[in-house]
């Protein structure tokens, strides 16, 4: 009995191919997104695990420099001859056209056990890797990026390394980064023999570090990663939907049938747990496939995450992609468990339906008005929580909870407020076709609802992400303008030709201003410290937020410094309070700057400031203001008559393309998703009309009977898919707006620190319209076509039908 | 005679790196080589010899705490050059540096081993005022000034779990072995230069888990450095360095290897006249053997040399004395009995 029965319930999907299509299709596409970002996320997440464990820096406590500056590497002797079991470390970015990697300068010999990759602990060739020109240990795809990086050590392909990354000798290190003599810091053994001096007795100045101090990447890309999560919940989210309509109407479909074996004899529970099985089955299936489609989605957007990540945080991550269980089996469970959310109300209403309950889909419409009030009422709750996420709420998670609720307040109301647009809209008819018209569509949108919510969704995440980046690119633009006034950048190799290059510069230009900086802890957390010339060029330019009116001049009196968006934010500093320096010097805050793109804190003080504060601090780098006509003869002399390599210098246009490259990108992904969400979403639309088409028969044919041709009809209902989306539309463009408002001021000032004005686009919404219309008219050409061919005599039928 | 040799050639973290070095059996190729003809001159040659491959400062003492317990201390450090020529500075100074330090009681055995480069600061030798260390491990001359920097060390190193601090007094010369300081290991002529202080008195205080011990005793240092000190086909050997009850000490080593051992030694009397026993005078014969970190470890010995009608028995203090460094061996204090009684340590190596 059981397998006669499972075969009849699954003839139903050999007669209708399209629907388990779309059934399968729209599971497969939702479990895709989802499992794509789960993907890129996992990737992301294990390297930065192994960046983590670099050295094992994850598990070992380290002894770092309390100003966050280099030690001297006596330092090194005088600790392990106080009895203390250190290792130097010396860490820094080596920077050559272009190109950028993390170099590790380890000392082999004192390294604590285990804390070196196999790779690098098994190799041959101490001599070679202690004297030039060295050995650097990388990940083969770091080594096959840095092919042709001219300056390194020759570089051996190691297993284990993190990507973006040099493991080379301590010795070797100081001499690529400029640092002979230098120390970063110190990795502490586990285990530290009886007896050793008092730490502060051998070297003050250093504290002692928990390994979890020093791995803060995770941290700083915790809300990107959280940023693509929404997304690819958001995406699966619509996708769902599909599945939703695509088993409500097999379901129905399925009415006759299942009262045929109720009534031979089929106990219900059998009946309803062989559906279940069903929706199973099909779930695993269409979750494998989704999840094959993930790892191409994951594969194909990689690339700009991992640029990014690199551009924005500094975290490198590894360019391939494989195939981790976290997350392919993360996909397959929320496949099954959509799909069973999504199969839970029909198997419901299984479940309580009368043993022989006449199909009736009719009976649909008539629950629906109590059911838009219900809907109604929940969509006020989730306004609710909104209204007190936004006001109540801190943080990233609490943006990303003001988001999700106020998507699903707004897709919650949407059948509630269609209906009673309609509603006014018959009212105004007088004619009764008009009349008809209207009142077949509110009849209609019970079965449409859950498809319109998907297009309310995407749409208004589409334009809420194009006004926050569209906002964002002008912003920035502007701000690029106004950060990098200085026309030609350039870096000396030595402190020695730093000063020539000065000399030289100085009669050739306008004005040379030093781009001098040095990194520590400020407030807790690590910040690059610059000091400012006293030049106009700042007055002029600078990006300010709030300032004192003197706070140039302050800033040269070495009276005050000024603090980036980022860390004013984070401190909830106000002009006047105290800002700690590395090194124990305060200065009061006298201004506050925008600073996007940046994830750290940032302190501006005086040059001469810096310097007196930080005398050991490297003084290469000037930033020239001159003729912008004279910078490609200034450059030409500077590589000629000068002698300093071209690639020292790159010019204000390079800077800001680079930058424009890395915003651009930055976006890529969110641009790629929304893209794919509204497909989810007109693919959706698609589904359910064609559940409405072969549903409303009954209704269409009467109209038919009086006179309507069937083109006619089809004419309306193509007009009426058109007409709701437009519908969806207006109502997507307020909560598109105020999706870009949460994006703009709640989770990105979490996110990243800085907030952006907003920047309204109203001729993107006109152009977002009529993709909106093309959607809905796309979605109900095939059902209308199919109206309009459909044999006179299966509308006839409906009246002899017993139904 | 040594374990050192060996150890040397393990010497580096990077253990595969060792590869290079490992063949002390293989030609000293840029190193300087031990010269029969060369005179020792102290207190210089008390310091290090960089341009000579592998060298080492290794001392052994026998001590016993207030209530009669025995003890055993090691202290090493040993040198090896990455490159001939005694290249480099800074943190590209070729000379690689490894203290070993041991501490045996009745009930257990405590090691812990320290890695350093030279160059640094963090582990070397200067000859005067004498000093050898690595980390905080010290060798250090107490001596007065015009005296042999040897006849008065400070000896400190440190474990997790234990720790020693001991003053060492000399009453007696230094000694030299084999010819004038130049020590034959094997028939094909590998060789060393070899020199020892085997006088010390000791005072001192041992850190244990259980609390501090003061002790005394004796002690007995070993200098050597060489280029090539091995055959290729010598696989280990078995040393001895004996403190008798009359005053007479005795240091003597086998070489294991094919086609046959090559047991050879140095007898000193109370006075310090050191006498070499010519190959084969003296006979090592293993009695007991143990089960030692899974392997078969001969911790009892008989030792003959007919020639000062001596017939002993060597019996390991704690069989237990394991240095599971990077190549592990074998070290301990030793009990002597049968003709002639007294104390002293033992090491083997290459047991596998």
């Amino acid at each position: 009995m059981r397998r006669t029965a499972l075969s009849a319930l699954l003839s139903h999907w050999r007669r209708h191919p399209l629907q388990l299509a779309s059934l399968l299709l729209g599971l497969a596409l939702a479990t895709a997104l989802w499992s794509g970002v789960q993907a890129i996320n996992a990737e992301a997440r294990a390297s930065y695990d192994r960046a983590a464990q670099v050295l094992g820096q994850d598990r070992l406590e380290s002894l770092v420099p309390a100003d966050g500056q280099r030690v001297p590497d006596a330092m090194f002797a005088a600790l392990r001859r106080g009895g203390w079991l250190v290792s130097p470390l010396v860490e820094g970015r080596w920077f050559r056209a272009g190109q950028s990697v993390q170099i590790y300068g380890i000392d082999p010999f004192t390294a604590p056990a285990d804390s070196l990759p196999p790779a690098v602990a098994e190799t041959g060739g101490i001599m070679d890797f202690i004297t030039p020109p060295g050995r650097a240990f990388a990940a083969p795809e770091t080594v096959a990026d840095l092919q042709d990086a001219e300056g390194l050590p020759p570089l051996v392909a190691a297993e284990g390394v993190a990507p973006g990354m040099l493991i080379m000798d301590i010795g070797i290190a100081q001499t690529l980064l400029r640092a002979d003599g230098q120390v970063s810091r110190f990795l502490l053994a586990p285990d530290q023999p009886m007896g050793r001096t008092p730490l502060e007795q051998i070297v003050p100045g250093l504290e002692r570090h928990t390994p979890q101090e020093t791995a803060d990447v995770a941290e700083l890309t915790g809300s990107f990663h959280l940023n693509l999560t929404a997304f690819g919940f958001l995406s699966f989210a619509v996708g769902l939907f599909i599945v939703h309509s695509a088993i409500g109407l097999a379901f129905e479909q399925r009415r006759p049938m299942f009262r045929t074996l109720r009534a031979l004899g089929l106990p219900l529970k059998t009946l309803v747990g062989l559906l279940a099985a069903e929706v199973m089955l099909l779930a695993l299936i269409a979750g494998l496939v989704g999840i094959a489609l993930g790892y191409v989605i994951a594969a194909a957007l990689l690339p700009d995450v991992a640029a990014t990540l690199r551009g924005l945080y500094g975290a490198t991550l590894s360019g391939s992609l494989s195939l981790r269980p976290e997350w392919w089996l993360g996909g397959l469970a929320i496949a099954l468990l959509g799909a069973g959310v999504a199969a839970a109300q029909s198997l419901w209403r299984l479940w309580r339906l009368p043993l022989l309950a006449p199909a009736q889909p009719r009976a649909w419409a008539r629950a629906s008005a109590r059911g838009f009030a219900l809907l109604a009422a929940v969509a006020a709750g989730l306004a609710g929580v909104a209204v007190i996420a936004g006001v109540y709420g801190t943080g990233i998670v609490a943006g990303f909870v003001l988001l999700g609720a106020l998507l699903l307040s707004a897709a919650l109301a949407l059948p509630g407020a269609l209906a009673l647009a309609l509603a006014g809209a018959e009212r105004f008819s007088r004619r009764v076709l008009p009349q008809w018209f209207w009142a077949d569509t509110r009849q209609q949108l019970p079965g449409l609802s859950l498809a319109l919510m998907a297009l309310l969704l995407a749409l208004s995440a589409n334009i809420g992400v194009g006004t926050m980046v569209a906002s964002f690119r002008l912003t920035f633009t502007e701000w690029l303008d106004q950060r990098l006034p200085s026309e030609l950048y350039v870096t000396a190799r030595t402190e020695e030709e730093a000063l020539r290059l000065r000399a030289w510069l100085e009669p050739r230009v306008d004005a040379l201003l030093p781009i001098w900086r040095v990194e520590g802890p400020v407030l807790g957390q690590t910040a690059e410290i610059y000091g400012v010339a006293d030049h106009r060029t700042y007055a002029d330019n600078w990006p300010m937020l709030l300032a004192e009116p003197d706070v140039w001049q302050r800033l040269a009196r070495a009276e005050g410094a000024i603090v980036n968006e980022q860390l004013w934010r984070r401190e909830t500093l106000a002009l006047g309070d105290p800002v700690p320096l590395p090194g124990g010097a305060v200065r009061p805050l006298v201004g506050v700057y925008s600073d996007y793109g940046n994830p750290r804190g940032q302190v501006i003080i005086g040059v001469a400031d810096l310097v007196a504060q930080f005398p050991e601090l490297d003084r290469r780098r000037y930033a020239i203001r001159t003729d912008p006509g004279a910078v490609a003869d200034l450059r030409e002399a500077l590589v000629q008559d000068f002698g300093l390599p071209a690639d020292n210098m790159i010019d204000q246009g390079m800077v800001k393309e680079i930058s424009l490259t890395v915003f651009e990108r930055t976006f890529a992904v969110t641009a790629a998703l929304n893209v794919l969400t509204m497909g989810v979403a007109g693919f959706a639309m698609f589904t359910s009309l064609l559940t409405l088409s072969t549903m409303r028969l009954p209704q269409l044919a009467p109209v038919w009977a009086l006179g309507l041709t069937r083109a006619a009809l089809a004419r309306l209902e193509l007009l009426r898919a058109m007409l709701l989306a437009a519908l969806t539309m207006v109502l997507a463009i307020p909560v598109g707006l105020l999706l870009a408002w949460v994006l703009l001021a709640v989770v990105n000032v979490a996110a990243f620190g800085w907030r952006l004005p907003m920047h309204v686009f109203p001729a993107d919404w006109l152009w977002l319209a009529a993709l909106a219309l093309a959607a809905g008219g796309l979605a109900a050409a095939w059902p209308a076509w199919r109206l309009a061919r459909i044999e006179p005599a299966t509308l006839v039928k409906v009246f002899a039908d017993e139904r | 005679m040594n374990v050192k040799a060996l150890i040397l050639a393990a010497l580096l973290p990077l253990p595969a790196l060792a590869q290079g070095f490992a063949g002390l059996g293989q030609t000293a190729d840029g190193y300087a080589l031990p010269d029969p003809g060369r005179v020792l001159e102290f207190p210089h040659d008390h310091g290090a010899h960089p341009e000579f491959r592998i060298e080492w400062w290794y001392l052994t003492a026998n001590l016993a705490g207030a209530d009669g317990r025995d003890y055993g201390v090691q202290w090493t450090l040993f040198r090896n050059a990455l490159a001939p020529g005694n290249v480099g500075q800074g943190w590209q100074t070729a000379q690689a540096w490894m203290g070993h330090a041991g501490l045996t009681t009745p009930g257990g055995h405590f090691h812990a081993e320290r890695l350093g480069r030279g160059g640094t600061g963090q582990a070397g030798v200067t000859p005067a005022p004498f000093a050898a260390w690595i980390d905080d491990w010290r060798m250090e001359s107490t001596a007065p000034p015009d005296t042999d920097p040897y006849s008065a060390l400070a000896l400190t190193a440190s474990g997790p779990d234990f720790a020693y601090d001991l003053a060492l007094v000399a009453h007696g010369p230094l000694v030299l072995h084999g010819a004038a300081g130049f020590s034959v290991k094997s028939e094909e002529g590998q060789a060393s230069h070899y020199y020892s202080q085997p006088f010390y008195r000791v005072t001192g205080t041992l850190s244990l888990p259980d609390g501090p011990v003061e002790v005394t005793g004796q002690a007995w240092l070993d200098r050597e450095w060489s280029s090539q000190p091995l055959t290729e086909n010598q696989e280990g050997w078995d040393w001895v360095s004996l403190h008798l009850d009359d005053g007479a000490k005795l240091m003597g080593y086998r070489m294991r290897g094919e086609p046959d051992d090559y047991t050879v030694g140095t007898w000193i009397a109370a006075d310090g006249t050191a006498t070499p026993l010519p190959e084969g005078a003296l006979t090592m014969t293993p009695i007991r053997r143990a089960d030692v970190a899974g392997r078969e470890v001969p911790v009892g010995w008989r030792l003959i040399l007919p020639d000062r009608d001596l017939d002993i028995e060597v019996q390991a203090l704690q069989d237990a004395s394991w240095m599971a460094t990077m190549i592990p061996y074998w070290e301990g204090p030793v009990r002597v009995t049968g003709s002639h009684s007294g104390r002293g340590y033992l090491e083997m190596t290459g047991y596998e």
